[in-house]
């Protein structure tokens, strides 16, 4: 057995909560400058230039990207072969939160209550969704997900036979209603399958991918390249004022499903594509 | 590109599509201090800070690093504000900054107390926190990131989305 001490993860936590919002991954960037490549008018050329300069602006003085640095969703794979000592995982989570975003100087955007309304300070707690699997791996990867983009983000339980067509459409009709108001140019995860639940966590595992990673299911990478091209076609472009870049990138996960079901929840992330991950 | 400072005056001359660079005061006021202010008007007729000419915009900032006058602060989605801006134009609010869409009914209030609502884009707080001079909290402290500001900004960048015509930029 491999052990782990809780106290590790809450430091990797931590870590990886700064990181996430104050450097984005070279992948983002990059789909950030084809991006800037493609587009020919003034107007959505200075909003990508706009994107990369402050992305690099955060990077360089470790600095939040946007200020929205989101509600953390983290994924933890654990293996069979891993026994977690000094504690409980969920509560070093939590403190691995609660001191990124105090050293890291990262918004607290978290209530406790819905419907009450108050902040709980600290940006606890986190949305943590646990993997089983075989070996004595621990891998922890952070999301920290933003809201604009989030409450435009939409689940539908299709019919069978409403079919590829069916999801298709939904998808569009998803980065239509989203317009201006999620920072676009976006990126989409989409989980297909599964239960409703099941389709919304895939729709956020899709989006721990990076751009320019394909689904492993011919037909799945066919359709994100599909979706990709198509959506860009909608014209709302970077911050809505119109171009070509609607979405950066299209991430797909599916599942199995019912005889009676076709599930499809599509998470919208802006343009800043934040997570970090780490292997103990 | 038009330069804008407050207090706003002749601002329905602007149209949708115009570059603008802001300078001087502004109101920082997001989600709880929209509906406090409103709140305290159904009440007692007054709000927290005099809005008249005034511009707000729709932001929560990161907390400030040492040595820095204000943490990221890009634009939030504006929509959010919609159920409140129209109170806040009939007493005399001239701008609203934020992104993404407003409804029907601000955009009406927009046409009948001539204001405009600004666009910046979104995500790039890191960015735009360089264009903010000083700031301070002048009401809600408790709401931390969601208090109400006054900030003073220097070549702060903004489009005209909707203009006091109601001409929309989106559409």
């Amino acid at each position: 057995m491999k052990k782990i001490s809780v106290k590790k993860i809450s430091q990797m936590i931590e870590q990886l909560c700064i990181e996430a919002c104050c450097v984005l991954n070279d992948e983002v960037i990059q789909s950030y400058k084809r991006a800037l490549d493609k587009e020919n008018n003034p107007l959505p050329r200075e909003i990508m230039n706009e994107i990369i300069s402050n992305a690099a602006l955060g990077n360089l003085e470790m600095i939040p990207v946007c200020q929205d640095t989101g509600m953390v969703i983290v994924f933890v794979t654990i293996g069979d072969q891993v026994t977690i000592t000094d504690g409980n995982i969920e509560e070093a989570i939590n403190l691995g939160i609660k001191n990124g975003y105090e050293k890291g100087y990262l918004r607290k955007s978290v209530v406790s209550d819905p419907i009450k309304r108050v902040n709980t300070g600290d940006n606890t707690p986190a949305v943590i969704y646990y993997e089983f699997v075989k070996g004595d791996l621990l891998k922890i990867d952070v999301m920290p997900k933003g809201f604009g983009s989030e409450n435009m983000s939409s689940i539908k339980m299709l019919k069978p036979s409403d079919g590829l067509d069916g999801v298709k459409s939904f998808i569009l009709e998803t980065v239509v209603k989203a317009g201006p108001n999620a920072c676009p140019p976006l990126f989409l995860g989409i989980g297909i399958g599964g239960t409703m639940d099941k389709a919304a966590v895939l729709s956020k595992k899709a989006l721990l991918r990076n751009p320019g990673s394909r689904n492993n299911d011919d037909d799945y990478n066919a359709l994100e390249i599909e979706l990709k091209e198509s959506i860009n076609l909608l014209n709302i472009g970077p911050a809505g004022l119109k171009g070509k870049t609607t979405v950066l990138d299209v991430f797909i996960e599916s599942f199995p499903t019912h005889i009676a079901g076709l599930p499809v929840a599509v998470t919208i992330c802006c343009h800043s594509l934040r997570h970090k991950g780490v292997i103990l | 590109m038009i330069r804008l400072k407050a207090p706003f005056m002749n601002i329905e001359q602007l149209n949708a599509g115009d570059k603008v660079m802001i300078s001087g005061l502004l109101y920082v006021a997001r989600d709880q201090a929209h509906k406090r202010m409103v709140e305290q008007f159904e009440k007692y007729h007054t709000f927290p800070v005099d809005i008249r000419d005034m511009g707000i915009y729709y932001a929560g900032p990161c907390p400030s690093k040492p040595g820095q006058v204000i943490g990221s602060i890009g634009p939030t989605t504006s929509g959010r504000m919609d159920k409140y801006a129209p109170v806040l134009l009939d007493n005399g609010l001239k701008i609203m900054i934020g992104k993404g869409n407003r409804d029907k009914n601000v955009i009406e209030s927009m046409i009948k107390n001539k204001a405009v609502y600004i666009g910046v884009t979104g995500g790039i707080g890191a960015l735009i926190s360089k264009c903010i001079t000083s700031q301070k909290i002048i009401a809600y402290d408790e709401l931390g990131a969601e208090a109400l500001r006054e900030i003073y900004v220097e070549d702060f960048p903004g489009i005209v989305i909707i203009d006091a015509k109601g001409h929309n930029l989106y559409d």
